[in-house]
Parts: C-alpha cells; structure tokens; sequence
C-alpha cells in the first residue's frame, strides 16, 4: 500500500437516483502526476470531493494516503493540499499572513512556519512582496503563491482544481515546472484541467464521460490507442459520446 | 463606415496608491463582418475593452465609434444596435428561459418571432429546457441562453465576453461552429478567449497583455511574423531536459509545450548540442509561442 496514494474500487456517488460517479476504479503511484479529465458535468468534482474526505461516497472503496474514505476522512483532510481557481487564498490578508494561517490550521508550529515562509518566499521570488495583500498581487504570481502555500504542509497529496484558468502562458509553465519539483519530491499530484496542452504533462491521465472512467493511460498511449495527434483530439471523441447533459 | 473602429485608447483604475492602466494606447480596427478574437489572459484588459465599445464606460482619453456611432456621442444608438454577452451570466436567474428571451426581445421593440431564424440554431439546444429558471441552467446551457438573448434584436454587432471560459473542449467547439455560422449571417463579432487554440478559429486576432495590444493580424501572419527557428523536443526526463535547454548558450528560451518542450534558437545556423537520445524537430510556431515571444519583447 506505501507507493499507492490513491485507489478506488468501483467507487460511486448517488444523488437520489442521478448517478453521478457510476463505478470508477484506478490507482495512483505516489509522486504521480495524475490528470483527471472530463466535460463539464461529467462527475470529476463530485470524484473530487470524495477523495478530499468532503463528501461520503454511495458505494465502493476507496483510499487516500492510505485512509479509507469512510471511516478516515479527518485524518484524509490533514494529509492533503488543496487548490482551486475559484477559491484559494485570502485576497484581504497578506503573503505572510495566508501563510501563517494555512500551515496554522494545520497544526504547523510558529517556528517551523517561519523557518519554510521565507524558503517559499525566496523561491517564488515574493520576499519584498510578504506584507502586501495578496489582492494587489498580478494573477500569475498568486497562483503561483497559492499552489506553494497548498503544499505547504508537505501534504502526502495535493488535488488541484483546474488551477490555471486564466492564467497566461508563461506563468502557466512557470506554474507546471512547480508542479513537476512538487511529484519530484514525491507529492501525488491530482488535476483537473481544461487545458488539453496540460494532459500532455501528465504522467496518466483519466477521461470521465457521464459518471464513468472511459480511458486511462498515458497521454502517448492514450494516442496512440485512438490512432489521434493530441490530447485534445482524444478528448473530443471521448466526450463526445456523452449521453448526459451538464447537471 | 461599419464595423468597430478604435483610436488610441487608454483607461486606467484608480488604486490606494497610484494607479491601474487598464489599457494603453489601443488602436484597432475591425471591418464589418468579421470575426476577430481578442486573446489574452486575466487581467489584460478585454473587458475594459468590451465595456468602452458597449459604452458602458468612458475610457480616460481616445475615441471609438462600433457601426460607424461614436461610442460617447452616440451612446444610446449604439445600445440599440449591438448585442453583449457578458463574461458574468447577467441574465434574470427567477424568469424561465423562454421569459428571458421574450423579456429582451420586448425591451429591443421586437419579437422572438420576428428573429428567430438568428437564434434557431442555438434556442433549439435550450429549448426542451424553457420552462425552467435560467438559475437553475448549468454553465453550458446559460451561456447559450445568454447567446439567444444577446442576438434576438438582430444587431450588427455582437461581443461576447469569454464566452468559453471554464468551458470543456466538446462544449467550446460547438459555441465557435455557432459563431461561423453567425459570422455568415454577415453579423461583426468581437469575442475574447483566455484559449490561445481558439485564435485559428478567428478571421483575425488581436493578441493582448497588461493592456497592450501585443500584435493584431491573422493567425498565420502571426505565425510567419514569429522569425526564429523553433524545435520541438522531447526525452526520457522532461524537468531534466527543460533545465538543460534553459541553460544553453544556442538557445534564447525553452518552455514546456504539450508532450515536448519548445526550443526558440537565438540563431537558425546554430544548434543545440543534445544526446542522441533526445528526439528533436522543427516546428512551425503556434499562436501561443508568439504570445510568448510577443509577452517576452514587450516585458523586456
């Protein structure tokens, strides 16, 4: 079980009789970078939120960091790191502050906070930026911000949600390249992304069609299989046979 | 003259201390008829852009007339004639879809009706649907709902606001075939995309960055403008590979791309040195490696 971070084993996710997440079943090698992919409505958050320990599944098994997604699911959320476009740090506190206030919530002590803030800070190159409030930053650089302060507390896992909408095309890599040292120290990384350039990064990518896991391999194989030069065009011939309209 | 014709905008915000240019010195012009993308990331100033030619706002110095109106004198026709498509849905969440469409169809003075022929393509996807709140629409279904009212007075102008925006790639494909089909009902569009694979789809694209129109042409005069050598490479340890190219004398910058990274030579006639097991091509530069290079020029 120690190289898996994740598994799931037919896990599925009911709302009354809409089947969200009909029977999925895959694992995922820790210091994997992961691409979970799928049309809107396809059931890729509603997956999420049970892999973040936030939503019981119906059925199935499934484990995060080793943590059974039922019974665990406390001890799920303090080994992972979490990020998405839509909600990541507070634009009316402070760099440091965001800093502060994450790894404090999970259980960091000050001194250990202070030591690794200015190792992040150098890194990202926002030290003369620390007490400005993340508000004021440019786009690029608070993502960029927000993705180090999710790994922060050397989480086992981090679930990125579609983490660079919007983002321009040098900060974008800029945001790729973290990534890569991320799983290169051995974080499981788990994306979402709309970006079909972005699968290609990946090491396995999964492609979600109405609840279920139709493809799963590498983006090469995943090519090569459908006979296709790019993700983009796997996707579309995937997602096309979507029955299921958005929810 | 038609068509969107602007000439040396500028705006800017007002911040707690100095200021926020949110355009510089925007000239463009955009003839009747045509489908132009406007390209560039958050923050870039599209829709400070969108909101001047929809005379929503005042820009701060310059002019610009959309179907020959000028958009400070003639504001009011110029509400009459164009149709916008917000990048927030801005539709009324408590009405159906069918009431929303009547409701902006009375308000232009005309009826669903008398345009349908406009909208039948898109209205008939959210039709079944038209007893139900606009609120209640998933994101696909409000942004085609938002289209059908934004075209049910005909207008001779549309913009429309990252229409795509956090948009799966099945469902983007269908809103641009849309947009051809209403680009061949002789209608200008102006439509902005954070998606650079986006620009082929347009006639021309205008590429912005920090409130600068980088460069505005056709997407394969911009891809002939790119003028350097380009490889595409690829080997075993991509990060390894990444940091190797970086720091080659032969290379101006590399950067991922897809499942190979691209190289851009400092000169054609010198070639990196690489092991014989690292695959390595010329390639014909995308739109995104000229907003790359173009972001790099004006950065530097």
């Amino acid at each position: 079980m120690q190289d898996r971070a994740i598994t799931a084993e037919k896990l599925t996710k009911k709302f009354g009789d809409f089947t969200a997440v009909d029977q999925i079943s895959f694992e995922v090698s820790k210091g994997e970078i992961f691409g979970f992919l799928g049309a809107n409505g396809a059931g890729k958050t509603t997956a999420m939120r049970m892999f973040c320990g936030l939503s019981l599944p119906t059925s199935g098994v499934a484990t995060v960091g080793g943590f059974d997604v039922y019974s665990e699911n406390e001890k799920i959320k303090n080994s992972i790191g979490y990020m998405s476009q839509r909600f990541s740090l507070y634009d009316d506190l402070s760099v440091i502050e965001n800093i502060r206030f994450y790894a404090g919530i999970y259980g960091m002590s000050s001194k250990a906070i202070r030591v690794k803030a200015e190792h992040i800070l150098k890194g990202l190159e926002l030290e003369a930026e620390k007490n400005m409030l993340v508000g004021s930053l440019p786009l690029g650089w608070k993502q960029k911000l927000a993705f180090s302060v999710a790994i922060f507390h050397e989480p086992r896992i981090v679930f990125l949600d579609e983490p660079t909408g919007g983002v321009d095309p040098i900060t974008r890599r800029e945001f790729w390249q973290l990534i890569y040292e991320a799983a290169g120290e051995g974080i499981t990384v788990f994306v979402t992304t709309h970006y079909m350039d972005e699968a290609e990064y990946c090491n396995r990518v999964s492609i979600m069609v109405d609840g279920r896991i139709e493809a799963l391999d590498t983006p090469t194989g995943m090519k090569k299989h459908m006979g296709v030069g790019s993700m983009n065009e796997v996707f579309l011939q995937l997602a096309r046979k979507a029955t299921r309209t958005e929810n | 003259m038609n068509g969107i014709t602007i000439n040396n905008i500028s705006k800017s915000y007002p911040l707690k201390k100095g200021k926020q240019e949110a355009l510089k010195n925007i000239e463009l012009t955009i003839p009747e008829g045509e489908l132009f993308g406007l390209i560039g990331p958050d923050g870039a100033g599209k829709t400070t852009l969108f909101r001047i030619l929809t005379t929503l706002l005042l820009p701060d110095s310059g002019t610009a007339s959309v179907n020959g109106l000028d958009t400070t004198k003639d504001f009011m026709q110029i509400r009459k004639e164009v149709g916008y498509m917000p990048g927030r849905f801005s539709l009324y969440t408590d009405l159906t879809v069918e009431e929303n469409l009547n409701f902006f169809a009375n308000i232009f003075n005309t009826s669903v009706k008398e345009n349908y022929h406009l909208i039948k393509e898109v209205y008939k996807m959210i039709e079944p649907f038209k007893k139900v709140r606009a609120g209640k629409l998933s994101g696909g279904m409000k942004q085609k709902l938002a289209l059908s009212c934004a075209l049910i007075h005909k207008p001779k102008t549309l913009f429309l606001d990252e229409p795509t925006t956090g948009v799966d790639a099945v469902s983007r494909k269908e809103f641009w075939e849309l947009l051809r089909s209403l680009r061949a009902e002789g209608i200008t569009i102006m439509v902005s995309t954070p998606y650079m694979d986006e620009a082929s789809l347009c006639d021309r694209v205008g590429l912005i960055q920090q409130g600068s129109m980088m460069g505005v042409d056709t997407p394969q005069h911009l891809r002939n403008a790119f003028g350097k050598k380009l490889l595409s490479v690829k080997g075993p340890d991509m990060l390894q590979l990444l940091r190797q190219l970086q720091a080659m004398d032969t290379v101006e910058h590399a950067y991922p791309f897809g499942e190979y990274h691209h190289a851009v030579l400092k000169d054609a006639a010198f070639l990196p040195e690489l092991p014989a097991n690292i695959e390595v091509k010329e390639v014909e530069p995308d739109i995104e490696d000229c907003f790359i290079s173009l972001m790099r020029t004006h950065a530097g």
